[in-house]
């Protein structure tokens, strides 16, 4: 084909560049079954690591006795806190400032908690070998409900810290805190309260629940002796940070560890965790001198590896009697389970929380939050969102519902008046935080027009009368939420992990006949990334997506990276790819300039191209500037044509949407049908609409069954009662509503492309959104704030509790 | 523990295993064949990532003996396209349509798809909704599942395809 003969809009397409709905290069394996997962990987004389895990919720560890497991046939090793104690591994620190037990020490803190960790050379001979493994336990008190945990009736969960006065994160005021952390102005908060025309106040929790990636965890970790180097596989949302964080901990230095991440089965969260899983499997393996791969089955993955929520939050709003909001206070007891191993940031102890004044202009806000612990799974994460933003959105939405109801305004029309205006960007919450950009009130209205809103509440009230009149048992519901998130941790001024940065970066290599590849410390788990930064940096370099590999998961190829989590993939991983391209086209202008004969300044960038400017006709492809950076450079540059960039973003970016739903409730069964669901996200910069459209439907979906089904649950004992998928909802395509997905385009005015990640999004809006529709539905009966989830019994519940049985 | 000899059609091709009684048909396909295809999700028969085609129906290989595959013809999505290579609809129609994100329960999707089209070849969206209700997808929502197969649907009848997805 000859180039010339092409329009520029068809040189454009050919890129398959930003705006793009290019299929996935990663399907072309995956609907083939070639995909390579951790379980998928298979070395020679391979040995499995199973755990033996703990019945009780809270008791003493009297005895073990592994001899009857280590004369089974076939059983390698069994490793207990004894053994661990030999390589000082028997607690390790965590990524929230404590330390968490590898192996039960002296008791056990939790249900299911793990005790010993059995080596076997068959997965069937280590379960066998589990059985075999004969524990004394002395059962103690037990607590779970975080409400209790600071009183002098509950039980000390963590002895080993009970007279530190200290934490990571300051003074502790009982033995089962953990920290307060606070933000905002008090004094100005409560002055607004003392002031108010109207206030609300509402006990809002937010039950604990898990990402459940249909993938659980699992590594394959392989320790060459002679070299002295550890190779290991594993599921790993930031596979740095475990290389890090496996080196401070072992002796083994750093460059001695390789940690490879293939391709993983989803993650939401969930795989942002070192697990005691890893570390067990990582001792058998110098143990043993042979590879050992660990696979959670479902229940361990339900119970033990991570979590989210588990908040309570005493929300308040004040207004004025016109419905202008003036003040915000909320005081949160937060459940962090037996050890403080949340995954964030560690200088936010409760994430990004402070987020909870959304997207509305509120003067004077306020919150505090108290960690608390309980004998539940630790290890705390944010599930499809950044850490504690879709506790805040929670919070923030359903607040706003109840205090529209108490000023007698329509839930839309409330939050009209209260969005922050689109003049008012860049916009400094009272929480300090600085909105990148928005223009929130053309979003809601668009949402509105297109749902067709106000015959929505006519057809609302025409049903409601009809249900006082007795002609229907049927109740109508409408969810309003609008959102903002708080996403790409972040700028290194405010975030780190352990001390590192969150920073991230791209490397990339330009071959000499034009194709490449980009080299990531992110980790897709299923969002496309193999397809999207090579949108970004066809576009930015004008050569095709196609000729683009992108290259993630491989610590010893990628240079540092701080891992997919929090939305950050594209605000900070694709600043950075768009940034080294920059690097690479400053290179690449220099070079066609040489071969054109003309001062760097008289060529311009023209999509796939350096031309002379006024003279369109004289032009280098960018594929005949590649192949020249290999063979004619400048004289005294030097060759090749590659870059790599660490980009520390200025600031966050600041997703938002509008949602609208609409449910049917039966109110003598409780079942509730999502008759519509609209979602209209803005999220700058639209790489690809395609996959982007899928993460909203993937979200949506997650949204759906936290609000209306999903909850681990644990009874007074502490056993955990919600640890299968017969007990913990998973929709399937029968329930699953049907999706209308739309988007506003307002880009990040900080980031290289204006885009500010999406993924997150749906949960973060959709929680709230089907929480208000059936709040929504009882609200005009009088009904107090109803809580998640949203299943047919609790549904039934509160009909029940109305008199609407009777 | 003493082994059985099996003997079995896996994507039409002969093969006879010893096994352990105890031991799973998902392990054995995927450890004793080598075909990772198949992914093991819940051990439960939940999630339906592990399903292959036994003898023309749909199973869920977690929770069946290989033993009890004595003797029967089994597809699992390593033998759904053409030998030739060339993908089969269902395989077309998840890319086309966005049918996936992280691929884990794609190959058990696909291979219940498989089947469902045999049983139905031209399923309404609540047949197809209702006949992938044993396979739970994390990722997608479904929508664009049931678009992709739709789309197969529409084009082993021989008919235009529809518009790709969003």
């Amino acid at each position: 084909m000859n180039d010339t003969v092409l329009t520029p809009q068809q040189r454009t397409d050919q890129l398959e560049g930003i705006g793009c709905k290019r299929k996935r290069v990663e399907d072309v394996r995956f609907v083939q079954g070639k995909g390579n997962y951790v379980d998928d990987v298979k070395l020679p004389g391979m040995l499995y690591g199973d755990f033996v895990r703990s019945p009780y919720a809270h008791a003493r560890v009297a005895r073990i006795d592994t001899s009857k497991a280590e004369a089974l046939p076939g059983v390698v090793a069994v490793l207990t806190a004894e053994t661990l104690k030999t390589v000082n591994l028997a607690w390790m620190p965590t990524l929230a400032g404590d330390v968490q037990m590898v192996l039960a020490d002296g008791k056990v803190l939790f249900q299911n908690q793990e005790v010993a960790f059995v080596v076997a050379n068959d997965r069937y001979v280590a379960a066998d070998a589990v059985e075999l493994v004969e524990v004394e336990y002395e059962a103690l008190p037990v607590n779970v409900d975080p409400l209790k945990a600071m009183t002098d009736a509950a039980p000390v969960i963590r002895e080993d810290i009970k007279d530190k006065k200290e934490g990571a994160h300051g003074p502790r005021k009982h033995p089962n805190h953990i920290f307060s952390w606070q933000a905002g102005d008090k004094a100005a908060a409560d002055a607004a309260f003392d002031n108010a025309e109207v206030t609300i106040k509402e006990f809002i929790p937010y039950p604990r629940v898990h990402p459940c990636p249909l993938e659980t965890c699992q590594c394959v970790a392989s320790f060459d002796k002679i070299k002295g180097e550890l190779t290991l596989w594993g599921t790993f949302q930031a596979p740095h940070v475990i290389r890090t964080v496996a080196s401070l901990i072992s002796p083994l230095p750093e460059h001695k560890i390789h940690v490879i991440a293939p391709d993983i089965g989803g993650g939401f969260g969930n795989k942002v965790g070192a697990y005691p899983g890893y570390i067990c499997a990582i001792v058998a393996s110098i143990v043993t001198g042979l590879p050992v791969k660990w696979v959670e089955d479902r229940i361990e993955n339900l119970s033990t590896t991570a979590f989210a929520r588990d908040f309570f939050m005493t929300t308040e709003l004040a207004a004025t009697k016109d419905g202008r909001l003036t003040g915000l206070r909320c005081y949160t007891i937060a459940d962090h389970g037996a050890f403080d191993a949340c995954a964030n940031a560690t200088k936010w102890p409760a994430g990004l929380f402070s987020i909870i004044s959304g997207s509305y202009d509120i003067p004077a806000a306020y919150c505090l939050v108290d960690g608390v612990y309980t004998n539940k799974a630790p290890g705390g994460v944010a599930y499809r969102c950044s850490f504690r933003v879709t506790e805040a959105a929670y919070a923030i939405e359903r607040a706003m519902d109840i205090m529209a109801h108490k000023l007698g305004m329509d839930p839309a029309e409330f939050r009209m008046k209260n969005l922050i205006k689109a003049e008012q960007f860049p916009y400094t919450s009272a929480f300090g935080w600085q909105y990148d950009s928005g223009d929130y009130q053309t979003a809601l209205k668009k949402a509105m027009e297109t749902v067709g809103y106000t015959g929505l509440r006519a057809e609302q009230k025409a049903k409601q009368e009809a249900f006082k009149r007795g002609e229907t048992r049927e109740l109508m519901g409408i969810g309003v939420a609008f959102f903002t998130e708080i996403v790409g941790a972040g700028p290194s001024r405010a975030c780190d992990i352990l001390g590192i940065a969150m920073f991230d970066s791209a490397e990339i290599r330009i071959h000499p006949t034009g194709t490449g590849i980009c080299r990531l410390g992110t980790k897709s788990q299923g969002q496309g990334h193999e397809t999207t930064y090579a949108q970004i940096i066809a576009t930015e370099l004008g050569l095709a997506a196609d000729g683009i590999t992108v290259e993630e998961g491989n610590t010893d190829t990628a240079p540092y990276g701080l891992g997919t989590y929090g939305s950050r993939s594209t605000p900070v991983s694709g600043a950075a790819t768009a940034m080294a391209c920059r690097k690479i086209k400053a290179k690449a202008q220099m070079i066609a300039a040489y071969m054109l004969e003309v001062h760097d300044d008289d060529v311009e960038f023209d999509i796939d191209r350096f031309r002379v400017k006024g003279n369109p006709e004289r032009f280098k492809t960018m594929k005949e500037i590649a192949w020249a950076a290999y063979h004619e450079v400048p004289p005294g540059m030097e060759p090749g044509l590659e870059a790599v960039n660490y980009y520390d973003p200025p600031n966050m970016t600041y997703p938002f949407g509008a949602y609208i739903s609409v449910v049917d409730i039966d109110v003598d069964t409780g079942e509730t049908k999502v008759r519509r669901f609209y979602a209209l996200d803005d999220c700058g910069t639209r790489i690809n609409p395609m996959i982007i459209e899928g993460q909203i439907h993937g979200g949506l979906t997650e949204a759906f069954a936290i609000a209306m089904g999903q909850e681990i649950h644990y009874d007074d004992d502490g056993n955990v009662t919600s640890a299968s998928f017969l007990d913990y909802f998973l929709p399937t395509a029968v329930e699953t509503p049907k999706w209308e997905t739309d988007w506003t385009t307002t880009p990040s005015p900080h980031h290289p492309i204006g885009a500010k990640g999406v993924g997150e999004s749906p949960n973060v809006g959709g929680v709230p959104c089907f929480s208000n529709a059936v709040n929504d539905a009882f609200a005009f009966l009088g009904a107090s704030h109803i809580s998640m989830p949203h299943d047919h019994w609790r549904t039934w519940e509160a009909a029940e509790k109305l008199g609407l049985h009777a | 523990m003493a082994k059985t000899r099996i003997s079995l059609t896996v994507n039409g091709r002969e093969v006879e295993e010893l096994v352990e009684p105890r031991m799973l048909l998902i392990h054995f396909l995927r450890e004793q064949l080598n075909l990772t295809g198949p992914h093991i999700g819940c051990e439960t028969s939940h999630c339906g990532a592990c399903t292959v085609d036994l003898d023309g129906k749909s199973v869920k290989s977690c929770t069946v003996f290989a033993v009890q595959a004595n003797g029967a013809d089994i597809v699992t999505i390593e033998g759904i396209a053409a030998a030739d290579g060339t993908l089969h609809a269902l395989q077309e129609g998840f890319r086309e349509m966005h049918g996936l994100q992280c691929g884990f329960c794609t190959p058990g999707m696909i291979t219940r798809g498989y089947r469902l089209l045999q049983e139905n070849p031209n399923p309404s969206e609540e047949e197809i909704r209702v006949g992938i209700s044993g396979n739970l997808c994390r990722c997608t929502g479904y929508q664009n599942i049931v678009k992709a197969i739709q789309y197969a649907a529409a084009k082993l009848a021989g008919a235009t395809v529809q518009e790709a997805a969003e």
